[in-house]
């Protein structure tokens, strides 16, 4: 009864979104702006009658009601009410539901600010929005309802909307429960954290829309949606963080990234996202890139409907995963969609979009940005060739050929290695027109200090070439950062008689969004630091050993002391416990615990890792066997990964500089305004 | 002049890309076949870089802690979509697989941890090469346990 109260509401839903979508239509159209505000009405019910549906759909999940089959599904009485309400994005239906819900809540955040000089922008925004929310809601009512009951019929047990003839509602003792894999913190933020992500990056692509459409191409759109952008930016690069902090300590094979199409799917976005960020710049700056920003952000759009298609699909890891659910072609069917109509609309709007300056210098800052933007759009080629070689392979040779993470190491690593490069030029070169000798004048001691760290580094920790290119550019990227906040911050210091710290301080306020800029950067090469560590100086080791006796990797060594096995009969899990003592050196450091934990319901075991984290390495040991009976001997397997926590460091930097970078600063858009009014003035006369 | 100099640049980084997707690309291809398939190639197939589908045959998995060594058969299944669905469902497929005597079968050797995954009837996707003894030696081991995440409807003999 209360399920088809949850299906009626969704349905109900699905209809105002609909209709918000053509009063918006009809109303731009005829001008008519009592139909336009109508909609903006309909579409502001969608986020109260959706919380009523997700309030539905909790209630049901927390109360155990397992005759709805999305309940059965990822619940058990098992499992704790927290993890129960967040069994919500534990399933394909449930999840699409809460992307709907998120994709609601930011177009009524959106439709609530003040429109005044913005107002013939608001009903294609809605249409942007509405439509996404109708193909979404959509999937639910007809295809995933979160809301179908198990009834027992002639045929057997099949899950149903509405109550079939002959048949009566069956319900099972107990759900199957979320898999225990998931149940970690890590995962549970993990889903939403990417969905806020995936659609925060909706609302760019709504005013983008909107801009080619009323035919108000000028930079006002990337204005509006800057923000958005950035937080956009924020919660998928967090999101991805995060998956891969689970990833390493759950899944316990040494690793964070895997180069699995999931992963993949989820990093596609964030790419064209993270262009799109930088090549929006050139356009406020310099009036150009106008066709590839729109170009960007409806790829980002797309590849953010592709990825939650792949996210949550569950049939990924296999080639034919595409065609398996009927919900496949109707995803490809609304990608294909979107993208024809938006490029149509760049094609019909290109005129308008034509750069107000030229490009004349190799080495200025927008020529930089421009080949940053071809860097990140390369990597992507190699991600998007990687996913869909397999059927490419299929359809020409009839031979079906994948690649594997050699594959992507290889090609996007020296990828990667330009873009560091790139972020260690890009900030000392100049708009407009930068030379050789410019340049090199700004950049020598920087690039001095780098080899002098990289020599070092040679004599004492690697003789990897790889490793040291590295290394040589992650610290060219560090010492250019500081050199250039310390050439501002002197530069205060002179004109203004501040003391070095408070110029750094008010420096940094007083430009976040290029000092928060150069935040990110940092954190970015931290990040590198932990992935070139782990990628290129991880060892292993694994054996048997009885008590008392030792495995020895690098410099720790590692000595089994004892085990311990028990049931929780509640939570119906057996936990396997070993104690190991760690020294490095001889040193005595202190005791690890892997365990090894074995669900009874589900019999799935779960190997959950002993960590010892410091800046310089990651000891990671896993109890892999033991001899039930003595407990005399047990399997280890131990990895050594050096500077792997660089890369968590680095996300929380990250954080810091998203935030000082994305933080509301008023005076700045006071200036920025009439400056550009200048621009387009000139523009205009042209 | 201006203009060339750009397009210039844009080729170069164009034709980088294509390089470095074109080696890549040849340097870690895997074929992806089903036990059927690699049956019928033979020993043309050894020693490339291959991955391979398989159903779990649970009672020969044998798992030695000392330097582990694990072993076990996997059971020809169908590659095809459409074949699948034939046989009701990857679940269902899997359990015929190994149900029936008169699949093609094949061992299979890994050295690491025994995966927390690894059971009757689960889905193994294998990337390794064939020694032309015929076992597979996997580098990398995939599990996939369909029914635990897809079958629909409860077993009412279960409750």
């Amino acid at each position: 009864m209360i399920a088809n109260f949850g299906f009626g509401v969704l349905f109900i839903t699905f209809l105002v979104t609909l209709y918000s979508v053509f009063a918006a239509i009809y109303g731009d159209r005829k001008q008519i702006p009592a139909m336009v505000e109508s909609a903006r009405r309909a579409m502001l019910l969608t986020w109260p009658l959706l919380t009523l549906t997700a309030g539905v759909l909790i209630y049901l999940l927390v109360n155990n009601h397992y005759e709805v089959q999305f309940v059965y599904e990822v619940t058990s009485r098992s499992m704790p009410t927290y993890l129960k309400v967040t069994a919500w994005w534990g399933g394909q239906a449930g999840s699409l539901l809460f992307w709907s819900w998120l994709m609601s809540a930011f177009a009524s955040l959106v439709t609530l600010r003040k429109w005044d000089r913005d107002r013939e922008f608001l009903p294609w925004v809605i249409v942007v929005a509405c439509v996404t929310m109708a193909f979404f809601i959509g999937m639910n009512v007809f295809f995933e309802n979160p809301f179908a009951q198990l009834y027992q019929t002639t045929a057997g047990i099949e899950p149903h909307t509405f109550h079939p003839a002959n048949s009566i509602l069956f319900t099972p003792e107990d759900g199957r429960g979320l898999n225990p894999l998931l149940r970690h913190p890590g995962m549970i933020i993990h889903p939403p954290m990417l969905y806020l992500g995936f659609v925060s990056f909706v609302i760019p692509f709504a005013f983008a829309f909107a801009a080619l459409i009323t035919g108000r191409t000028d930079d006002r759109w990337i204005r509006l949606t800057r923000r958005w952008a950035l937080w956009a930016w924020l919660f998928l690069s967090f999101g991805l963080v995060l998956g891969s902090r689970w990833a390493y300590d759950v899944l316990g094979w040494g690793g964070f990234w895997g180069w699995d199409p999931v992963e993949i799917a989820a990093f596609m976005p964030w790419l064209t996202g993270t262009a799109f960020l930088h090549s929006v710049m050139i356009q406020e700056k310099r009036g150009m890139l106008k066709h590839w920003n729109m170009l960007l952000i409806i790829l980002t759009y797309d590849l953010v409907i592709f990825g939650t298609f792949l996210t949550r699909s569950g049939v990924l890891s296999s080639v034919h995963a595409f065609a398996q659910s009927a919900i496949g072609p109707l995803f490809f069917g609304f990608i294909g969609f979107t993208l024809i109509t938006s490029v149509a609309l760049i094609i019909y709007r290109w005129n308008s979009l034509k750069s107000e300056t030229e490009m004349t210098s190799m080495l200025s800052r927008e020529a930089l940005f421009l080949l940053n933007n071809l860097l990140f759009m390369s990597i992507l080629v190699v991600c998007f060739w990687g996913v869909i070689f397999p059927l490419i392979s299929e359809l020409f040779t009839g031979q079906k050929v994948t690649v594997g993470p050699p594959f992507y190491e290889r090609a996007t690593a020296p990828l990667f290695a330009a873009l560091l490069l790139l972020m260690g030029i890009a900030p000392l070169s100049a708009w407009g027109h930068s030379t050789v000798q410019t340049l090199g004048r700004a950049i020598w001691k920087p690039t001095l200090g780098a080899v002098a760290i990289t020599a070092l580094l040679f004599v004492t920790y690697t003789q990897k070439i790889g490793a040291l290119i590295g290394f040589f550019l992650i610290a060219l990227v560090i010492l250019v950062t500081i050199y250039e906040y310390l050439r501002g911050a002197y530069a205060r210091q002179r004109s203004q008689g501040e003391n070095i710290f408070t110029a750094l301080w008010t420096l940094t306020g007083r430009n976040r969004r290029r000092y928060g800029g150069y935040i990110i950067h940092l954190s970015m090469v931290l990040m590198a630091i932990g992935i070139i560590g782990i990628e290129s100086f991880q060892v292993e080791t694994q054996g048997r050993i009885g008590v008392g006796e030792s495995l020895k990797l690098s410099n720790y060594t590692v000595t089994y002391k004892e085990l311990a096995s028990w049931d929780d009969q509640p939570k119906g899990v057996n936990f396997t416990r070993a104690v190991v003592d760690v020294s490095r050196n001889g040193v005595y450091l202190g005791q690890l615990h892997p365990r090894r934990d074995y669900y009874y319901d589900s019999q799935q075991a779960m190997t959950i890792p002993g960590e010892r984290a410091t800046l310089r390495d990651d000891l990671y040991v896993l109890l892999i066997d033991w001899e039930p009976a003595s407990t005399t001997g047990a399997t280890f397997k131990i990895f050594v990964n050096p500077l792997v926590n660089w890369l968590w460091l680095g996300s929380f930097i990250f954080l810091a500089g998203i935030i000082i970078a994305a933080w509301p600063e008023k005076e700045m858009e006071r200036v920025a305004v009439p400056a550009r009014r200048t621009i387009q003035q000139t523009s205009a006369a042209d | 002049m201006r203009i060339n100099k750009f397009v210039i640049g844009g080729v170069l980084i164009l034709g980088a890309v294509v390089f470095l997707i074109w080696t890549s690309t040849a340097a870690s291809a895997e074929y992806f076949l089903t036990i059927n398939e690699l049956n019928a190639k033979g020993s043309s197939i050894v020693d490339k870089n291959l991955r391979v589908s398989g159903a779990v045959v649970g009672d020969s998995i044998q798992y030695d802690a000392q330097d582990l060594t694990l072993s076990f058969e996997v059971a020809h299944v169908p590659g095809d979509n459409a074949e699948l669905e034939t046989e009701g469902g990857l679940a269902e497929a899997l359990h015929q697989a190994v149900m029936d005597p008169s699949r093609a079968r094949m061992k299979v050797v890994y050295v690491g941890p025994k995966p927390d995954l690894l059971r009757n009837e689960a889905q193994a996707i294998m990337t390794g090469h064939l020694a032309p003894d015929g076992t597979f030696y996997a580098e990398e081991l995939l599990l996939k346990c369909p029914t635990r995440y897809e079958q629909a409807v409860p077993d009412q003999a279960g409750l």
